[in-house]
C-alpha cells in the first residue's frame, strides 16, 4: 500500500499520438502518468480511444510519436524478455472475455501460471481457490461456451487475479452483467486496490463511477484530459 | 502451499459472488485439472491433411533412401565378388600351340605370390561358356575359341599382378591378364551416381515436406492470432508459444513420419518375400544381378527409421522456426 511517500510513476506517457496507417491521428499529445497503488477510470464517449490507449497500457500497440516508459524504462527499448516482465506484472480483463474456448474455466484461469513454466501442482490449489472464491468453483471443468455471461466475466477476472499483477486493467468489465454483478465486481477492484493493485477501470458507465471517487482519465476527440477526485478515496456504499 | 504464494483475496469483502465458497482444503484439492491438452486448438490446424503430405513425402523418401541402400549393398557384393578373382585369357594364334600356351601361363599363375587357386578351363568348358549365345548342337569344333584360366586372390597377400603380367607377357603375345579393374570401377561410377541421385532425391522429398509444414505452420498462425495474441497478454515469451506450436507439429511429425516409413517398409519387406519366392525365374535374377538379394536387413530397416525421425524432428524445428519468424514479423 503506499505509504505517504509519492512514489515514481509506474507508467507515464509522453506526448503519445496514435495513428493507423496514413488516417488522422485518434491519439493525439497524451501526457499522463499512472502511480503505483492507485486507481483510475478511464472513461469517454465510443470511438473516442480508449481501446487504442488500453493496447498501447497492455503493449499490443506502438505508438506512432511520443514515448511510453514503464517501471522506469522506455517501453521502445526494451528486449523482449523485459516486455515479457512487464505483462507478466499486468492483469487484463477484456470487455470480450477473450477466453480460449478450447480450454476449461480451469485451464483459461491457469494460463498465466501455466506460460511461466510452473508445474501444475504448484498452482492447482491455488486456481482452485480463486475459481471458489468467485464462484466458479463448479464451474472449473466446463468450457467457456457453456458460462453464461457474468461466469465469463468472473473467469476473465479470476485469470487476470491469479498471477498477483502489480497493475490491473479492466476494459468495460461491467458492460455485460446486470447492476447488481457491476456493483460486486466494482467492490472487488476496490478492494485489490487496497490490497496493493493498481487499477485502471475502462468504462462509459457514470453511474458505475459515481459508486467510487477515484481520478478520471477522460478521453476525448484523441485528448485526455484529468479529473483528480475532490477529496479523499471514499469507501463503497 | 505457502500463504505468500497465494493470490490475495479481498478477505474483508462481505458480498461474495453467487456460489462462492470458502478456502479449499488441501484434501478436497482434485488430481490434475489440466487437459494436457495443448494451447493451440488442434481443429485450426489440418492435420490429417498435413499427416498425409508428410506420410506420403515420408514414404518416397524412404524408398528412395532404401533404393540408394540396396544399390550400395549390390555394389559391395559385386566388388567383393569380382576383386577376389582375376582371369587369364589365352587367344589362339597361327604358329601357337594354344595347349602349351595355356599350360605355361597356368604355370606363371601358380608362380605367383598372391594366387592361391588356378584353375584353367578345358576346350569342352570353354565351349560350355559360348553354348547361352550360341546355342545347342552346334559344331563348334573349328572355331578359334579362347581359353580361360580364372585365379582366386589370397584375400591377406596382394597379388604381384605386374609381375605376372611380364611373365605372361614372356610367353607369347597371346596370353593376357585381366585384374577386373576398369569393369569394378566403370560399376561403382554407376552406382554412386545411383546413389547420389537417391540422396537427392531424400534431400527434395524433405525440403518439400519442410515447405508444406511451414506453410501450414504459417496458416495455424494465422487462424490463431487471436490465441496467440491472449498468451502474450498473460505473459507468455515467443519461445513459449513457438513450443506449444512445435509440441503440436511434432506429434503430426512423429505420426506422418510412422506411417510413411511403416508403409515403405512393409513394401521392401513384401519385396524381399517375393524375390525369394520367384528367386528361380529369369528376371528374378536378372534383379539380382542388378540389385543384390533384396534382402533389406537391419540396417535397411535402420535407415528408415531414421527417415522418419529426421522428418518427424524436422517438421518440429521447421514450425518452430516459422512460428518465431511470424511472431517477430507481427510485432
Amino acid at each position: 500500500m503506499n505509504d505517504g511517500i509519492d512514489p515514481a510513476p509506474m507508467i507515464r506517457f509522453r506526448h503519445v499520438g496514435v495513428r493507423y496507417g496514413v488516417g488522422p491521428e485518434v491519439l493525439r499529445d497524451l501526457t499522463f502518468a499512472i502511480a503505483p497503488y492507485s486507481f483510475q477510470f478511464l472513461t469517454g464517449p465510443s470511438g473516442a480511444g480508449k481501446s487504442t490507449l488500453l493496447k498501447l497500457i497492455m503493449l499490443s500497440l506502438r505508438p506512432t510519436r511520443g514515448t511510453i516508459e514503464m517501471y522506469g524504462s522506455d517501453v521502445a527499448r526494451m528486449t523482449e524478455a523485459q516486455l515479457t516482465m512487464v505483462r507478466r506484472k499486468t492483469g487484463v480483463v477484456f470487455q470480450e472475455f477473450r477466453l480460449l474456448d478450447h480450454l476449461t474455466t480451469f485451464e483459461n484461469v491457469a494460463l498465466p501460471m501455466r506460460v511461466q513454466g510452473r508445474a501444475e501442482a504448484s498452482y492447482r490449489a491455488e486456481v482452485i481457490e480463486l475459481l471458489q472464491w468467485v464462484g466458479l468453483g463448479d464451474r472449473m471443468h466446463v468450457l467457456p461456451p457453456v458460462l453464461s455471461g457474468g461466469e465469463k466475466q468472473r473467469a476473465a477476472i479470476a485469470r487476470a487475479l491469479i498471477a498477483k499483477p502489480e497493475f490491473l486493467i479492466a476494459d468495460e468489465p461491467t458492460g455485460n452483467v446486470d447492476p447488481t454483478l457491476a456493483h460486486r465486481l466494482l467492490r472487488l477492484f476496490v478492494e485489490l486496490h487496497r490490497l496493493g493493485t493498481a487499477i485502471i477501470i475502462a468504462t462509459h458507465d457514470h453511474s458505475l463511477m459515481e459508486q467510487f471517487e477515484a481520478r478520471r482519465l477522460v478521453l476525448g476527440d484523441g485528448r485526455l484530459s484529468i479529473e483528480e477526485p475532490m477529496g479523499l478515496e471514499e469507501p463503497l456504499p | 502451499m505457502s500463504e505468500n504464494m497465494r493470490v490475495a483475496l479481498p478477505v474483508d469483502t462481505q458480498e461474495r459472488f453467487e456460489g462462492a465458497s470458502d478456502s479449499v482444503s488441501p484434501s478436497a484439492v482434485p488430481g490434475p485439472l489440466r487437459r494436457q491438452g495443448s494451447l493451440v486448438p488442434q481443429r485450426s490446424i489440418a492435420g490429417r491433411s498435413l499427416v498425409m503430405v508428410i506420410a506420403i513425402m515420408t514414404f518416397l523418401a524412404c524408398l528412395a533412401a532404401g533404393s540408394a541402400h540396396l544399390v550400395s549393398r549390390a555394389v559391395a557384393d559385386w566388388t567383393a565378388s569380382i576383386v577376389s578373382e582375376m582371369s587369364i585369357e589365352v587367344r589362339p594364334m597361327p604358329g601357337r600351340d594354344i595347349e602349351a600356351d595355356v599350360a605355361a601361363a597356368a604355370e606363371a599363375a601358380r608362380n605367383t605370390k598372391g594366387i592361391i587357386a588356378v584353375k584353367v578351363f578345358s576346350r569342352a568348358e570353354s565351349e560350355a561358356l559360348l553354348q547361352p549365345w550360341l546355342g545347342t548342337g552346334l559344331d563348334i569344333g573349328d572355331l578359334p575359341i579362347p581359353r580361360m584360366i580364372t585365379l582366386a586372390r589370397d584375400p591377406n597377400a596382394k597379388p604381384d599382378t605386374a609381375d605376372l603380367a611380364r611373365r605372361l607377357a614372356a610367353i607369347g603375345p597371346s596370353a593376357s591378364l585381366d585384374d577386373h579393374r576398369a569393369f569394378v570401377t566403370r560399376l561403382s561410377s554407376m552406382a554412386n551416381a545411383l546413389i547420389v541421385v537417391a540422396v537427392g532425391v531424400v534431400a527434395l522429398v524433405l525440403a518439400a515436406s519442410a515447405l508444406a509444414v511451414g506453410f501450414a505452420t504459417r496458416s495455424a498462425v494465422a487462424l490463431n492470432h487471436e490465441v496467440v495474441e491472449v498468451l502474450h497478454l498473460v505473459g507468455a515469451d515467443d519461445d513459449f508459444v513457438a513450443r506449444e506450436f512445435e509440441r503440436r507439429f511434432l506429434s503430426l511429425g512423429i505420426e506422418g513420419g510412422f506411417l510413411g516409413a511403416a508403409a515403405a517398409a512393409v513394401c521392401y519387406f513384401m519385396a524381399g518375400i517375393l524375390s525369394t519366392k520367384f528367386a528361380s525365374t529369369a528376371a528374378a535374377e536378372q534383379m539380382e544381378a542388378v540389385f543384390g538379394s533384396f534382402q533389406f536387413g537391419a540396417i535397411g530397416y535402420g535407415l528408415i527409421a531414421l527417415v522418419a525421425a529426421v522428418v518427424a524432428y524436422s517438421t518440429a524445428i521447421v514450425s518452430r522456426l516459422t512460428v518465431k519468424r511470424r511472431l517477430r514479423s507481427m510485432a
